[in-house]
């Protein structure tokens, strides 16, 4: 008997700009190591895999504590005070602004890095139950996404896995 | 910092078994190191990928991500998966003679 290969799962449910990284980057220095990989999109997860959506996911500065105005350049740790969040326009600059930082960090887009992770050998999932409540289709998702399956097939083919959940 | 003889030479390594000295490296060394790899042997590709690492790490001081090796040594993610399989991040950079890569991309 072979021993078996390291093997982590991911669980994207969130479809929030920052939400999307998490298993990007965690992913692709698993593959680097050797380790297979899983990922799981559900939920609002799916909009990483949309291909209508990828390329225009967003971070809102509302409800967000933790984002302060020292990424604008101010010192400090300065909020942006909620009402202000709210105001037509403030997610958007938020993400461009988000985007500038990690592309500095040379950070590859979403939807390139999701190439580069298949490239490597990990395996995308669309989960059933949202995309049926979704109404979305095979043909919605980008290149690379194997198939849709079901709760019960994703815990068949993550038997002995590291699942993390995002 | 313990040393080992690798093809016939004695070179300083870490604890994880990289060189700590990239000076001290030859092309023997990194075909006896691609073995311990796992790699039967190094072909041009290979030797792309290890040329571009050694010249990247001269320049900035420490062993290219994988990301900078596909933007820059003329090689695919797909390809260099293939050229080293199993982890190519470790293997890469231990058999051009470097330390792990810095940085996560």
């Amino acid at each position: 008997m072979t021993e078996q290969n390291r093997h982590v799962a991911f669980i994207c449910s969130k479809g929030n700009l920052d939400m999307a990284y998490p298993a990007l980057v965690m992913g692709w220095a698993a593959l680097g190591n050797g380790i297979d990989v899983t990922i799981f999109f559900t939920f609002w997860g799916l909009d990483l895999i949309n291909k209508a959506r990828v390329d225009h996911l967003e971070i809102p500065p509302v409800a967000n504590t933790s984002m302060k105005m020292n990424m604008m350049g101010v010192p400090g740790y300065v909020g942006i005070p909620q009402f202000m969040g709210g105001i037509p326009g403030m997610t958007a600059f938020a993400t461009a602004l988000m985007k500038r930082k990690m592309e500095q960090l040379e950070v590859p887009p979403v939807r390139e890095y999701l190439q580069m992770l298949v490239d490597a050998g990990a395996k995308l999932y669309a989960c059933k139950m949202s995309v049926d409540m979704m109404g979305l289709k095979m043909d919605d998702f980008v290149d690379g996404v194997q198939s849709i399956v079901t709760a019960g097939d994703f815990m068949d083919m993550t038997e002995g896995a590291q699942t993390i959940f995002i | 910092m313990p040393t080992r003889e690798i093809a016939g030479k004695t070179v300083q390594v870490n604890e994880e078994g990289f060189m700590t000295v990239p000076g001290e490296w030859t092309k023997e060394i990194a075909e006896a190191l691609a073995k311990e790899e796992g790699l039967p042997e190094l072909t041009a590709a290979h030797w792309q990928t290890i040329d571009f690492c050694r010249k990247k790490a001269t320049e900035t001081g420490s062993a290219p991500t994988l990301r900078a090796i596909t933007a820059g040594a003329g090689v695919s993610t797909k390809e260099l998966f293939t050229l080293f399989p199993k982890g190519p991040a470790k293997k890469v950079a231990r058999i051009s003679g470097l330390g792990k890569p810095e940085g996560c991309v």
